[in-house]
Order: structure tokens, then sequence, then C-alpha cells
């Protein structure tokens, strides 16, 4: 497969989850078999990890609330950050977590129900992990863009109907 | 006090733009999906606003030379020798209202009383009216679909006459989406250089093309005398309503185009400059992002019309499909009449275009995926509406 029908598929894709693979195929010329093959590859390769839906909470009716957390660790012998990480990724309020360069180690992404939630796993899960150091909690007040996906006020179509 | 009568005649016996009249009709649906639109649906990239913004932030606020600003100019000499292998000297380029008003000038300072221009048809619906405006004679060149609405060689020399002064070429095309390729183009290279014709040459579509890369007329040898090439940001950047394009012509047609320009128009406005400018220098990526995202729409567009049964010539640049309609048994005002108050979808009737756009109709795909697919799926549905009206007959 080429570099660059993997591409074109792959983002296709990351723009519509819900595409066709025939619509796929005739939009980048291939036929439906080479897509099928393709996108299977990819799945099993886990380049395409799921097909999710990005939803702007702020305006569902059950809301959510986002946190960002600064986490300072001790690194263990024989398993640098990975282990420490994992205890903080397995659970499932944890939306996302990056081991960083700079003032501090891990960036921890929380979403849960209410702002009480997100104080009681920091006092109760993260905090009393062993290496964990220190811990400082941002919470995002306003999400204008996630994901690549403007959330704020997207730009307007402001054409006219009809122009020559 | 009649004051229709204190109007020019030209003006007065020009009708008013096919488009505007359907435009209205569009405008009474305000549901409608429209496939009628001759301009990108993408926003101009946020770095070359941004380039625009910040010039005003620095007071740019004046009027530029006459021609340009020398540094636009420059950058756009980089670009017509590096994209298309055409060399203009700093004094031969100029910044104009977009390609529209570059167009203009290119007709106004060629006519003389009497001069007949040709324009092959379908085209872009300025050409005609702005060629009577500047005095000339508009002499239509149809152009047919079984030729992929190429321009024959043998159908420009039909037109000759001792007063043609010039042809007007558009590639890609705006409706038909054809292109002319360097094979197409030399008959009638050889054509204008027998005949020492001039060619206005609107290579605005130039950047959208879906298979080889464009070919100005102009890169022939000996050709850039013959030429004046008009071209914009608008297509290609998603800049329309900046209103900035140029106009590059040998020095000689050049100096004569300037001063129409610098008495009609001072200069093109500073803002749009800067930001024509940041895009040529840093825009291209996002250039060829969007025309891959226009390729991948126009195969979906295509097959929709070929699966309608509907005669559909592959475009090969710009951002239309001109598919026949005539399988329908409409003629295609009312096909796009009927389509817009039935299933809400606006397409341009083919002969605003020109008499060869009859039973054609324009779609534009500079739009979204979304609804580029509800607007194909209520085509469909509309066409399967009319086969089941037509009368069948009965034999025996
Ligand atoms: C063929 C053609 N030439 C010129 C123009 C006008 O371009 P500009 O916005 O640069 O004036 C258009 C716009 O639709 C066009 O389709």
């Amino acid at each position: 497969m080429s570099a660059k029908l993997e591409h074109a598929v792959l983002s296709l894709l990351e723009e519509n989850a819900r595409i066709e693979l025939d619509q796929i195929a005739t939009m980048l010329d291939e036929d439906k078999e080479i897509i099928i093959q393709i996108v299977d590859e990819l799945e099993k390769k886990g380049v395409i990890v799921k097909y999710g839906t990005l939803i702007n909470w702020q305006k569902a009716s059950t809301k959510k609330v986002a946190a960002l957390i600064d986490v300072k660790v001790t690194p263990q012998r024989g398993h640098g950050f990975d282990a420490i990480a994992k205890r903080i990724y397995l659970f499932p309020e944890v939306r996302s977590v990056y081991l960083m360069s700079g003032s501090y180690d891990l960036s921890v992404a929380l979403e849960v129900d209410s702002m009480e939630a997100v104080g009681k796993f920091v006092t109760e899960k993260l905090a009393p992990i062993d290496s964990v150091v220190s811990t400082m909690t941002h919470f995002v007040m306003k999400k204008y863009k996630e994901d690549g996906v403007i959330l704020d006020e997207p730009e307007k179509d402001e054409r006219l109907v009809i122009t020559p | 006090m009649n004051l229709e009568e204190k109007c020019s005649p030209i003006v007065r016996n020009m009708p008013p733009s096919g488009i505007r009249r359907f435009f209205d009709l569009v405008n009474s649906k305000p549901d409608a999906i429209s496939l009628g639109v001759g301009e990108p649906d993408f926003i101009t990239p946020w770095h070359i606003r941004e380039a625009g913004v910040a010039s005003l932030e620095r007071g740019m606020t004046s009027y530029t030379s006459n021609q340009g600003m020398p540094e636009l100019i420059e950058t756009i000499r980089h670009y017509l020798q590096s994209q298309f292998t055409l060399s203009y000297e700093q004094t031969e380029v100029m910044i104009t209202f977009g390609a529209s008003e570059a167009i203009d000038l290119a007709l106004r300072t060629l006519i003389c009383p009497g001069d007949e221009i040709l324009v092959p048809e379908p085209c872009y619906v300025s050409y005609i009216p702005c060629v009577q405006l500047a005095g000339g004679n508009p002499v239509p060149v149809p152009t047919k679909a079984d030729h992929g609405f190429k321009l024959k060689v043998e159908d420009l020399e039909r037109a000759l006459t001792p007063n043609t002064k010039a042809i007007i070429l558009c590639y890609p095309n705006n409706p038909t989406g054809a292109i002319m390729n360097k094979e197409d183009l030399a008959p009638i290279v050889e054509f204008v250089k027998k005949h020492e014709l001039i060619v206005i040459s609107d290579e605005i579509y130039g950047e959208l093309t879906y298979g080889n890369k464009h070919t100005s007329i102009a890169s022939f040898p000996g050709m850039k005398e013959h030429t004046i090439l008009v071209s914009g940001f608008s297509k290609a950047f998603a800049m329309t309503g900046w209103r900035v394009g140029y106009v590059a012509a040998p020095l000689p047609l050049a100096q004569q185009m300037l001063k129409i320009h610098q008495y009609t128009a001072l200069c093109a406005s500073i803002t749009s400059q800067v930001a024509a400018r940041e895009a040529l220098l840093h825009g291209l990526p996002e250039c060829e992002a969007m025309a891959s995202q226009y390729d991948r729409r126009r195969r979906l567009v295509v097959k929709a019309f070929q699966d309608l049964g509907f005669t559909c010539h592959e475009p090969q640049g710009a951002f239309y499909v001109f598919p026949s309609i005539e399988s329908t048994g409409l003629d295609a005002h009312t096909f796009a009449e009927q389509l817009l108050l039935e299933e809400s979808v606006a397409v341009v009737p083919g002969d605003v275009f020109g008499q060869s756009g009859t039973d054609h109709i324009r779609c534009s795909y500079a739009t979204s995926l979304e609804s580029l697919g509800e607007a194909l799926n209520r085509i469909e549905r509309f066409v399967k509406k009319q086969k089941n009206k037509q009368p069948i007959h009965h034999h025996g």
C-alpha cells in the first residue's frame, strides 16, 4: 500500500468515521476491494484505533467538567515513567496522559461529571500513588477547539447562493 | 426627462446577467443547497488573513504605486517562473482588482471600434459584455461536449475575419472544467502566430487541475509577445472577497494597460496586496490541500451523474461539472427551476454561459462533502421522478 494512499484514506476517515468505503473508493479513484483491504490492515496494525464521535459536551444536556493536571513523579528503576503512567491511564475518567518535557512529567486530562469528582480523583486516586510527588490542577473553563475542530463559533459560509 | 435614454445604448441593450435572474429565484428558497456558487467553499487560510490584519495594525492604509507593491510584483514574477516557466520583467506585471479588472483592462487597451474578439463558449459570463463595453464585437466560437469542450483550431479558423484582433481563452474553464494541455494548445499557438492575434488568457483556475499541471499558452516559444496573461488569487487561495488579481503582458501592452488602471482604479487595496503576497509566499501547501479536496469531490460528482445516465465529461480543472441533461427531456432552465422548486437544489442552467451550453447545467463542487452528498441524492430523486412523469408509449 502506498503511503500516499494510506494517508488519503486515513484523512478521510479522520474527518468522518461514518463515510462509506464505496465513497472513499470513488473519491480516491481506487477499487473498493483495495480500500477494504487497506482499512482492514490499518485496523489490525492499530493505526486506526477506534471510530469515535467528537462531542461538544458544553452543548449537551448533561455537562462534563474537564481538567488538566500537571503531575510530577519520581521515575521508577527499570520502568522509567511507563509503569506510573499506566497506573494513571487505567482510570476510565482519564481522557489522555502525555509524558512531557519541561517542569513537570505527566500531563493528565480528566473529564468527569462535576468539580467534586475532579477533587475526589486528585485527592483519592492520583495524589496517594507513591511515586507522585506533586499535582497542579487546572480546570478547563471553555473549549474553543478540540482535535482540530473549532467548537466555538464555526466560521459561517457567507457566500451568495449563485455567483458566476 | 427619460433617464434611461440618457444612458449609453451599449449599456441599455446589455441584457442583465442570466445568473442574476436565477439568483433572485434561488433567494426565494432559503433552505436550498446551492451548487451554483462559483467560488471556493473554503475561507481564506488563516495565515493569509492574519497577514492582512497585521498590515492594518501596522497602519498600512495608504495607496500603493499604480502598478502595485513592488514586493508583490517580485513575488508574482518568481511564482510565474517557478510554476509555469514564464519570464516577466518587473515592469510587465500589474496588480488589479481581481482578474475581473484585468480582463476589462486588456479589452479596453486592445479594442478599436469594429474589432472582433473570438470568445470560445461556453464561457465566463463577463467576457461578452466587457468586449461590448469596450466597443468591440464579440464572436462566439462554440466548443462541443463531444470534444470535452476543448477548443479546436478549425472552429477558430471558421470564425476568423480581417477584423479579428484577439481571442479570450479560459482554461481550466468556467463553466465546463475543460483544460487545454500542451498538445491541445499547439495548433492554437500556430493559428495565433500566423494571424498575428493577441490571446487574452484567463488562467485564474491554473492551480486547480486534476491530472497534469496547467500549461500556460504564454510559455510556448514566441507566445509571450502574443499573450496578455490574466490571473488572480480568488480561486487558488480562496480569496474572492479580497478583490486582488494581476495581469502580465509584454511591456508595450503593459504600459498602455497601466494608463487605464491608473486613471480608473488608481491601485488595488493595500491590505489585499499584502495578503496576496503572503498567499504566494507561504500558501501553496494549502492551495494544494484544497485542490486535493476538490479532486475527491469531483470524482464523486462525475460518478453520480454518470450513474444517472447523464452524459458528463470528466472535468480536468476548476471546480465545475457540466453534465448534459438532455436525457431528462427538459431544457436547462426548466430543469434548474423544477429542481429548485421540488428538491431545493440550485444549479445554473448552461445557456447562461453561451448558446453551446444549452441542455447542460453547471454544478459547482466547491461545496462541503455533506452538502454535496445530500444535493446528489436529491438530484437523483428528482431525475427518477421525471422519468416516471415521461409519457409511456404503448406499442402493439
Ligand atoms: C473564468 C473566471 N475569470 C475571472 C473571474 C473573476 O475573478 P476575480 O475574483 O479575480 O475577479 C472568475 C470568477 O468567477 C472566473 O470564473
